[in-house]
């Protein structure tokens, strides 16, 4: 299940998640952002229990666009611990979006 | 409306078309020119049933031998690819196309600007994508690099973003008429820290928050990343039966990777023809 976080839950849902997160920047009007949806969804069911997917609206959530200097929509961000792993742009396979993870 | 407009001249677009043609659909061919094989002073001397031949004469051949089967071949620049539920549109700079499906079939995209840090700030100021990225340029300086039609397009997005806008032809003549300063210099190099701060061309240093690319003709590389077609390494990713991920939209040829050689496209103009009949037969409705 993808979750989607906002700036008033992203500490909690995010940063201080015990397992790996797979952070989504996207907007609504980005048509990008739709057509990688599907390779989200079957990640978030692939990884159940294991990774969480988070998607956040980065048109509603300007502070956190500019705090992870979001410049390009999508990009992809993993967290662990709260701290930033590894991150990219655009759109990807579903197998490249895993090997984000490193899981 | 057509059923399938084939972007791209070439030995994966024309042998598409010619296999379409055959299966009694309607198909019309576009690209700006003979594409990189056409254009170089390639001598093709692998090619079954061919004597050496240059790429430029084995190009018109195939073009040649299309337009014999009635297949509309146009030569002309896209500027634009979209689609909603029922058709993809594709404007070019003479005339707009609708069709039920889209094979891209452009060949693989070339660098076109070598300016140094350039892939370093790739997303980090440096955008190919107004739509993708033009959010997080609001009302902050940025340079646009082109000179053409293309250029005029990409700034009717960009000016609801900023007005702040300089435009970098790296050179070349402006072709269109625009009220923002246009600067002729070459760009040498991109100057940031974490993010693109400023251009460094051949006489001046300007700072600036972003730079959108949209020189000579958007390449495949463009259109993947407005359409949001998945790639991977730089090639497009297909399905058997040569469609992205996007329903509809076909790609073949050197674009999708592997063995970058004329039989190798020929070989997916063939394939990628069998995957759209295919679909028009099962999609005889709207698309979606």
């Amino acid at each position: 299940m993808i979750i989607h976080a906002d700036k008033s839950n992203f500490d909690t849902i995010v940063l201080k998640s015990e397992l790996p997160v797979l952070v989504d920047f996207w907007a609504p009007w980005c048509r990008p952002c739709q057509t990688v949806l599907p390779v989200l969804e079957a990640i978030s069911r692939d990884l159940d229990g294991i990774a969480k997917v988070v998607k956040v609206n980065a048109d509603e959530n300007p502070t956190l666009a500019d705090r992870y200097k979001i410049m390009s929509i999508p990009t992809f961000i993993v967290f662990k611990n709260g701290e930033i792993t590894n991150q990219t742009i655009g759109i990807h396979t579903k197998d490249n979006l895993k090997k984000l993870l490193e899981l | 409306m057509f059923d399938c407009i084939i972007v791209g001249l070439g030995p994966a677009g024309i042998s598409a078309a010619i296999y379409l043609n055959r299966a009694n659909k309607d198909v019309v061919a576009i690209g700006k020119d003979y594409g990189i094989l056409g254009n170089g002073s390639h001598i093709i001397e692998n090619y079954y049933g061919f004597e050496p031949i240059s790429g430029k004469k084995l190009i018109e051949k195939g073009i040649q031998q299309a337009k014999k089967l009635n297949i509309p071949i146009h030569f002309e620049s896209v500027v634009s690819i979209d689609y909603d539920a029922e058709k993809f549109t594709v404007e070019t700079d003479k005339t707009v196309y609708e069709a039920k499906t889209l094979l891209l079939a452009t060949g693989r995209s070339q660098q076109k600007l070598n300016v140094k840090n350039f892939h370093k700030y790739t997303g980090k100021g440096i955008s190919f994508c107004s739509i993708c990225d033009g959010f997080a340029f609001r009302n902050k300086r940025i340079a646009v690099v082109g000179y053409n039609f293309y250029l005029a397009h990409e700034l009717k997005y960009l000016e609801n973003i900023t007005k702040d806008i300089t435009i970098f032809t790296n050179g070349k003549n402006i072709e269109i008429e625009t009220s923002y300063p246009v600067i002729f210099d070459e760009l040498i190099e991109i100057h940031g820290n974490d993010v693109l701060t400023g251009i460094q061309t051949n006489t001046n240093f300007f700072e600036l928050d972003g730079m959108f690319v949209a020189i000579d003709t958007p390449s495949s590389l463009e259109f993947t990343k407005t359409l949001g077609i998945i790639s991977d390494k730089n090639s497009v990713v297909v399905d058997d039966n040569y469609m992205t991920n996007i329903e509809g939209l076909f790609a073949a040829g050197d674009i999708i990777g592997g063995k970058l050689q004329i039989s190798k496209a020929v070989y997916d103009g063939m394939q990628s023809a069998f995957g759209i009949i295919n679909y028009l037969r099962i999609k005889k409705g709207p698309l979606k």
